[in-house]
């Protein structure tokens, strides 16, 4: 949801970053690496989309976006062990419970960026 | 466009004041029909730092050094393959490990800080639009006035309809309207704060947007948030829309007073619920004909004692510190 808006959280994130460590000269953003949860709250189609437009006129206007995406873990309490988890509401795939902590897969972040000489990107 | 939610930027409206956001995360109010004025306001909330590590590797030529190939044996990160100025840092990874949603979280860590110095039981009271949440409210305020400071902050694209039931009780609220914005956001209540300035140990009640997707993503520095669902609606919702199920502490299933009319499956919406939330508490209530109420006031008194208590200890602790720094310099003369 709000994907035009994360892409915007995203160029904020990576604008801010760049205002405490400025880039060398003739330097550019290359990459943006983020790290989405499988079971967060974003479409990854309309986030890379929104990213492509929001970019222009940025520090990332010429930036790729690379997605690391995070698979979805949960602690069962009936097992007492961690377990892949892929939507909520999903029951645990080794022993059927729905008694499940998400412990990862919720994820919305920015990991880091590349930086890199503009002329030889 | 406003970079919390999507919405134009202005179109945020507090108590009929444009509010406008700076890039600098300042916000403040212009004047609106009432004549009202705000300065910038003075914000007390810290911005969340994300580690950056510079890893840059400075790539220098001592004089003579030729080259216009690969430098196939050299990696930085993922090495560059073609020619490059020498002199120039290769390719170097910064890293950030920032949440997208930075800027909110930062916002709601400020309200948070605010609300356990104040002594404020906050709740998020979330829920798809005719769930009853006012309604909720307002019978809540009926039987809660004269025991507990109240305070409403209201929340809706457009008038003021809600916030002036609540005041028609007697008890202050503010209303937030988002324009086109389909969910409340941190800033948005820290700024309705100012406005509301809710006495110490308040209980006070955040009605959202009605809206069971986007709210559940927005922290809104809230001890807890309260999904209503109201018995109208279908058991399978929480599976439906299992994020917000997922971030509430307490589901109030409401209109119960209907259930002879209806098929609805208390249990399955029961259960529906935690499946997505195991540790979810249940009330069921019927805020117009007053059913179930006792039980969510008690929990509603349970949790604003303990935010007083906190406020209490947090005092406490400082009046010690105080003493003992008065002792210091007394002993220092």
């Amino acid at each position: 949801m709000h994907e035009m808006s994360l892409a915007e959280g995203v160029i904020g994130v990576v604008e801010d970053t760049l205002a405490a460590q400025p880039p060398a000269p003739g330097e550019a953003v290359r990459t943006v690496r983020l790290e989405i949860g499988r079971l967060a709250a974003v479409e990854l189609q309309a986030l890379r989309f929104a990213f492509e437009v929001v970019r222009r006129g940025t520090v990332a206007e010429a930036a790729a976006l690379e997605v690391i995406e995070v698979p979805g873990t949960a602690w069962c309490m009936r097992c007492c062990g961690s377990v892949p988890l892929a939507q909520r509401g999903d029951p645990c795939p080794t022993c059927g419970s729905h008694q499940l902590q998400v412990t990862a897969g919720d994820e919305l972040r920015v990991k880091d960026i590349e930086m890199a000489a503009a002329a030889t990107s | 466009m406003c970079t919390i939610c999507g919405c134009g930027e202005g179109e945020t409206k507090i108590e009929g004041a444009r509010l406008h956001r700076h890039a600098d995360g300042t916000v403040h109010a212009h004047a609106g029909e009432d004549g009202h004025e705000h300065a910038a306001g003075s914000h007390g909330h810290d911005h969340a730092h994300g580690h950056a590590h510079d890893h840059a590797h400075a790539h220098e030529h001592g004089p003579g050094c030729a080259h216009g190939q690969a430098h196939a044996d050299l990696h930085y990160g993922r090495g560059p393959a073609h020619a490059h100025a020498p002199g120039i840092s290769q390719e170097r990874m910064v890293a950030i490990e920032r949440n997208i949603l930075a800027k909110n979280d930062a916002y709601a860590r400020g309200n948070r800080r605010r609300f356990a110095q104040r002594g404020i039981f906050a709740l998020n009271l979330v829920s798809s639009p005719g769930s009853g949440k006012t309604t909720l409210l307002v019978e809540t305020i009926r039987r809660l006035a004269g025991e507990l400071p109240l305070a409403v902050i209201e929340g809706d694209q457009q008038t003021s309809h809600d916030a002036e039931r609540i005041r028609a009780t007697g008890t202050a609220a503010v209303q937030i309207n988002t324009g086109k914005g389909c969910h409340l956001d941190a800033s948005q209540i820290e700024h309705a704060l100012t406005h509301l300035d809710p006495a110490a140990d308040s209980l006070l009640f955040i009605e959202n947007v009605g809206n069971l997707v986007c709210p559940s993503a927005f922290d809104l520095g809230e001890a807890h948030k309260v999904v209503v669902l109201s018995v109208t609606e279908g058991e399978d919702k929480p599976l439906k829309y299992p994020d917000m199920f997922a971030a509430a502490s307490l589901m109030v299933l409401n209109k119960i007073d209907l259930l002879p009319h209806l098929d609805f499956d208390v249990q399955q919406a029961i259960d529906a619920a935690r499946r997505v939330n195991p540790a979810i508490t249940v009330l069921q209530v019927s805020a117009s004909r007053g059913i179930g109420m006792e039980a969510w006031l008690d929990w509603l008194r349970a949790g604003a004692g303990a935010a007083a208590a906190q406020r209490a200890e947090l005092a406490a602790q400082e009046g010690r510190r105080r003493a003992q720094l008065e002792e210091h310099i007394a002993s220092l003369r």
